[in-house]
């Protein structure tokens, strides 16, 4: 694919700061101290807001169809994808491209690291590129980070093994203060596969940190150990755990991340933790559902459920994820005095 | 052949005997070739007698050299990690003076032959003296015994599939009556390796939040209580090998008490570690069985101090670069531990646990009376296998100084008091610190 040269937005931009129609209105900075994305857990509530802000006026600038910015002009994003991904790849490119960025993927399956080639290695070599932002993905909880000590460049965490996935959860908090105003007070029951699941961890990090309950509804077997710890309510019984949400987000079930037989039947889970309009009823009357995507329906999600316009924000999310990941690479490139690794 | 040397101004330690010396100018230890001749408060009272050296200890301790029955020298197989003279020279560095390999290598030694090439590789290398296991399945990891009597005539001191349990309980228990016939012990990796397949770390809330996949405390007491149950069925000799969990420490206890032929050690990750130190994936802090729980680390320390763990050994695993600069997942299990085996071992003196003669015998006299070795204890005609330290002089562990070739420490950084001085094994100095 051909990228236009970043240089010939920077007009576009010119014209829309004239007229004041599509530059977006962005929060006031703060000072964000970190280096890179690599978890929610390393964030404070004041930071989480401002990415929040920050993503929100991307949104808007989206929807007004605002065009491409120069925020990123003569910077680099790579997209490095370990592990297969359409849509959180996808997401990264188009917040790069709408910031100017010259936005390059590698996916692993025609890279050398199929070849034998490590992740430090593949660090070295990037470095050699110098990019100024890495977006990455990898089946192993951590290797993102090992890989940030390695590089000089801002590294976005996309999901790493069953750790985090920041994005994920910030795009979620964006959809549902979008809808519901606020996070404070909120109840909100994460679904299904909870143990193998970064979504649900970075999730339950930042509702908790931004004063919202968390609970979690799964079978035994798909509850990590010491689960409670994480200050969240376990639930096995969905009807019971969904009484009283605000916010019901589903989970995938992951089945290539399981190692021997987690549930017994496809059919079997959906009876008792898919998500359908009987069990829905449990929750409150305007209870939101939510996907992290992508759906298996029928396993977890009824088709009907997911597709009800007045009650799922699975499309907002999507739409959110371009906005929050703009958001991210913005606070994350910019100059900084302390740019040494 | 050297002649006599008056080892002076040592404060003489022998766990096995109790013997325990302050230093003075006129006692000490005195050898002559290989072998001690006399040791006492006052043995130099009538003046020195004609000797070659004089080795002035200044004060520090002398005491049987460490005796380490838990190491793997990675030969034959994996010598860019280690081979038996790296290995050897980071023993002598750590005032070990014998070490029991383990037989889990590439190919295993479960026949005499690979035994055979070890001792030699190891008389030629001629530091430290190195002690064999043999496996007690064919290959380490099948349900075939090997050749048991055949191996300990060549010199097998124990059976031990290494890092793989004997999980066949058919298998474990066919080993442990057959070696009654040679009078000989099986030492067990006690886990149950269908529960802690694919997990890397204790679980728990730490392993949860790291998204890691967790081992259970479980997978160790399940294997003990199967496995003490065959030892009770046969009457076998039983040594389980780093235990690591308060319930193992618990049921090891319960079957002494109930007159079992058991015993254990662990190492020092499980006593002065817990699985804090995995931090955010520090792959060096990847251990077979995994750090546990600061309860767990307590459980073991009393175990130490109230006899119930017999020994403690280095595990030394150790591992290149290659091998642990990867995604916690995928890095190797394992630490490299013999050259900080005896500073973490006085920390258990250092923090009042158990006494210092008692803390040697679990790294002297113990293992070695475990395993009928002919070393560990200081007697007129024993050999001379010495160990000079100063017990309480401060130091750093700094894994880039390690003589073995891997430096895959979990203990990097950590404040230690403790130094070995001199190393000495049959009489010949094989290690003497720089300062």
């Amino acid at each position: 694919m051909q990228f236009p040269e970043s240089g010939t937005y920077i007009p576009a931009l010119m014209t829309a700061a004239k007229t004041g129609l599509s530059a977006p209105k962005v929060p006031a900075e703060i000072d964000f101290p970190h280096r890179h994305l690599l978890g929610i857990q390393d964030l404070s509530p004041d930071e989480i807001t401002y990415l929040l802000d920050l993503s929100d006026s991307y949104a808007e600038h989206n929807r007004a169809r605002g065009g491409k910015l120069d925020i990123m002009r003569d910077k680099t994003l790579i997209n490095l994808f370990f592990e297969d991904s359409t849509r959180t790849r996808t997401s990264f490119e188009l917040a790069g491209m709408r910031l100017g960025a010259d936005v390059i993927n590698i996916a692993v399956a025609n890279s050398s690291i199929k070849k034998g080639e490590t992740i430090i290695d593949t660090a070295m070599t990037l470095n050699a590129m110098h990019a100024d932002a890495l977006a990455v993905r990898h089946s192993n909880a951590g290797a993102v980070k090992l890989l940030s000590e390695k590089v000089n460049c801002a590294v976005i965490n996309g999901g790493d093994g069953s750790h985090e996935h920041p994005t994920q959860a910030l795009l979620d908090a964006l959809a549902i203060r979008r809808r519901k105003g606020h996070l404070q007070g909120l109840l909100v029951a994460l679904c299904g596969d909870i143990a193998h699941s970064r979504v649900a961890r970075s999730n339950i990090y930042l509702l908790q940190t931004m004063g919202a309950r968390v609970r979690v509804i799964a079978p035994p077997t798909l509850i990590p150990p010491a689960m409670e710890r994480l200050g969240v309510e376990v639930f096995h019984d969905m009807r019971a755990g969904l009484e009283d949400c605000d916010i019901v987000m589903m989970l995938r079930l992951q089945r290539e991340r399981m190692e021997g037989s987690f549930v017994p039947s496809v059919h079997e889970y959906f009876k008792f933790y898919g998500l359908d309009y009987d069990k829905l009823q449990h929750a409150k009357p305007d209870a939101l559902i939510m996907h992290p995507g992508p759906m298996n329906r029928g396993v977890e999600i009824d088709s009907d459920v997911a597709d009800d316009l007045d009650r799922s924000l699975i499309r907002e999310q999507v739409e959110m994820g371009v906005a929050v990941r703009m958001a991210c690479l913005d606070v994350l490139t910019r100059d900084r005095p302390d740019t040494t690794p | 052949m050297t002649g006599k040397i008056a080892f002076i101004n040592a404060r003489v330690i022998d766990p096995a005997s109790g013997v325990d010396h302050a230093a003075s100018e006129s006692g000490g230890l005195l050898t002559d070739g290989a072998s001690i001749v006399a040791m006492g408060p006052d043995i130099f009272n009538g003046g020195r007698p004609d000797v070659e050296e004089i080795v002035d200890c200044q004060g520090a301790v002398l005491a049987p050299g460490l005796v380490d029955m838990r190491v793997d020298f990675c030969e034959p197989g994996a010598e860019h990690k280690e081979d038996i003279e790296s290995g050897s020279k980071a023993a002598a560095a750590g005032g070990v003076t014998a070490v029991v390999t383990l037989p889990d290598t590439a190919p295993a030694i479960d026949n005499a032959s690979v035994l055979e090439f070890v001792a030699r590789r190891a008389r030629d290398v001629k530091l430290v003296k190195v002690f064999g296991y043999a496996t007690v399945t064919r290959g380490a990891n099948s349900d075939e015994i090997v050749e048991m009597g055949l191996l300990k005539e060549a010199g097998a001191v124990a059976f031990t599939d290494g890092r793989h349990s004997v999980a066949n309980a058919k298998t474990l228990s066919r080993a442990l009556k057959y070696a009654l016939a040679f009078d000989t012990l099986i030492v067990q990796h006690a886990e149950e390796p269908n529960l802690s397949a694919g997990g890397v770390m204790q679980s728990g809330e730490l392993s949860t939040r790291l998204g890691l996949p967790g081992i259970p405390r479980e997978a160790e007491t399940i294997m003990l209580d199967r496995d003490l149950a065959l030892v009770k069925m046969t009457g076998g000799r039983y040594h389980a090998a780093h235990i690591s969990t308060a319930e193992g420490v618990a049921r090891i206890r319960a079957a002494k008490e109930a007159g079992l032929r058991v015993t254990c050690d662990t190492a020092p990750p499980y006593f002065a570690l817990n699985e804090l130190a995995v931090g955010e994936y520090r792959t060096f802090a990847k251990l077979s069985p995994p750090l546990r729980s600061e309860d767990d680390r307590q459980a073991i320390v009393e175990g130490l101090a109230d006899g119930t763990i017999d020994c403690i050994a280095s595990d030394h695993f150790p591992q290149d670069q290659e091998s642990k600069r990867l995604p916690f997942e995928l890095a190797e299990f394992g630490s490299s531990g013999l050259e900080t085996l005896l500073a973490l071992t006085l920390e258990l003196v250092h923090n009042e646990h158990v006494s210092l003669s008692e803390a040697l015998r679990k790294v002297t006299a113990a293992p070695s009376r475990l395993l009928d070795l002919p070393t560990g204890r200081l007697y007129a005609g024993a050999p001379a296998d010495l160990v000079i330290f100063d017990p309480d002089k401060p130091a750093r562990i700094e894994p880039d100084t390690f003589i073995s070739k891997s430096k895959n420490s979990p203990f990097d950084g950590r404040l230690v008091q403790g130094q070995v001085i001199r190393t000495v094994v049959d009489g010949r100095t094989i290690y003497t610190a720089d300062d």
